[in-house]
């Protein structure tokens, strides 16, 4: 083959770099959930905690919708128990510190959702 | 398994068993949704405020009615060109420009009225709208939209009033953070706000702040029902509203 070194050490490093990211990751420390501050007097999330975790950014999308847009403010689980929609007087009730909650993971996860340009955090704003 | 038709509805009978035990939140998507208006909210076919200017014309009055808006509305206080404001006063001339004659009887020329976005039936602001940030809801209320303003400013042109203001800066500069009403949120930069004739004091079946706090000069309901309290007012009394030419039939009238 011609050249033939040349190709198959290019290949190597090419498959090296690759794969460096996933090499390295398990070299390094595993990612650790964050530890959340959970609500004191509160047992239960308005849906399940798995449902939530995977979901809350959707049904907060729609909460939004529904008070603001079709003027309906008054949410059913599906257990049937009725709550108020309102990030800032429902959620923010029982988790009382945004850095304690929803920073925690947001963080980590690199995300930083524009909800508390306008919405006052519990902590409120200095 | 064979795949017939047959199979295919069985398992699609599966499927559908699966739904019935998710949550409610999957059937969202099917056009049934597991919200509803809140019980203590107050309903009208189409809301309407009338001012009583004989009570309410100084200053100093509708300053102070003002300062409550303002204050559980969370609105930023700036001086200038830059003012963001919800309800504000000012004077005869250029609160009835159209109205304006020389001869006005001069205890009238010479009161200060309340303003206010008036919340029209026929609104050009929702029309020039591009993202309908700014729509009207099916009870006459001409509402806001935050999350979808993008600050072009369109409906600040198409209003005749001014009754909308734009946020320069970061609203948050101008308030004062230990003194906000933590119910209501603030603005971002880059939005336009006004008077949204308290839709969240609506919601639980309370009258808008301004009219809670006017001591009777401000009458505020449903103007589709001949029974409601606007209704007779405007019955008794003589009112006109803003700029009649601009045909946008303000839901806000005054008695003079
Ligand atoms: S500034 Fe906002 S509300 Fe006004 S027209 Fe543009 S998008 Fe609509
Ligand atoms: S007063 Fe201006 S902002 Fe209010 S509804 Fe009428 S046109 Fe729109
Ligand atoms: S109706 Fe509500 S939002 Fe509008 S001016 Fe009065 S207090 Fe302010």
């Amino acid at each position: 083959m011609h050249n033939g070194f040349a190709i198959v050490a290019g290949l190597v490093i090419f498959f090296a770099m690759l794969t460096a990211p996933f090499a390295l990751g398990t070299m390094t420390k595993q990612y650790k959930e964050p530890e959340l501050k959970l609500p004191k007097n509160e047992k239960e999330c308005i849906e399940s905690t798995e449902w939530m975790r995977n979901n809350h950014m959707q049904l907060l999308n729609e909460w939004r919708d529904w008070a603001l847009r079709d003027g309906k403010r008054t949410y059913t689980n599906h257990k049937g128990k009725e709550f108020t929609i309102s990030l800032q007087n429902t959620c923010m009730k029982c988790h009382e510190s945004k850095a304690d909650f929803c920073d925690k993971c947001h963080n980590d996860a690199g995300v930083s959702p524009y909800c508390w340009d306008c919405h006052v955090q519990p902590e409120g704003l200095k | 398994m064979k795949n017939s038709r047959r199979t295919f509805i069985k398992l699609a009978g599966i499927a559908a068993a699966g739904l019935a035990v998710a949550p409610r939140k999957v059937l969202a998507s099917g056009g049934q949704e597991p919200v509803k208006v809140n019980a203590t909210a107050v309903h009208a076919k189409h809301w309407a405020m009338v001012v009583d200017t004989t009570k309410l014309h100084t200053a100093e009055a509708i300053d102070k009615l003002a300062a409550v808006c303002h204050h559980i509305h969370n609105v930023p206080k700036i001086e200038g060109k830059k003012e963001v404001k919800w309800l504000w006063h000012d004077t005869y001339a250029h609160s009835f420009p159209e109205q304006e004659n020389p001869h006005l009887a001069e205890e009238v020329h010479e009161r200060v009225f309340p303003l206010l976005c008036n919340h029209c039936e026929n609104p050009p602001c929702v029309r020039v709208c591009p993202t309908k940030a700014t729509f009207q809801r099916p009870d006459g209320i001409v509402a806001m939209d935050y999350h979808r303003c993008i600050g072009c400013r369109y409906c600040m042109a198409g209003c005749p009033y001014g009754s909308r203001s734009f946020n320069w800066g970061e609203p948050r500069l101008n308030l004062d953070l230990a003194n906000l009403n933590p119910e209501f949120p603030t603005r971002m930069r880059g939005v336009v706000e006004k008077c949204n004739f308290c839709v969240e004091r609506l919601a639980v079946g309370k009258m808008p702040a301004c009219v809670e706090a006017s001591e009777g000069a401000m009458h505020f309901g449903d103007l589709k029902d001949p029974d409601s309290e606007v209704r007779k007012v405007l019955r008794e009394k003589f009112t006109i509203r803003r700029k009649p030419s601009a045909g946008t039939e303000p839901s806000v009238y005054y008695i003079i």
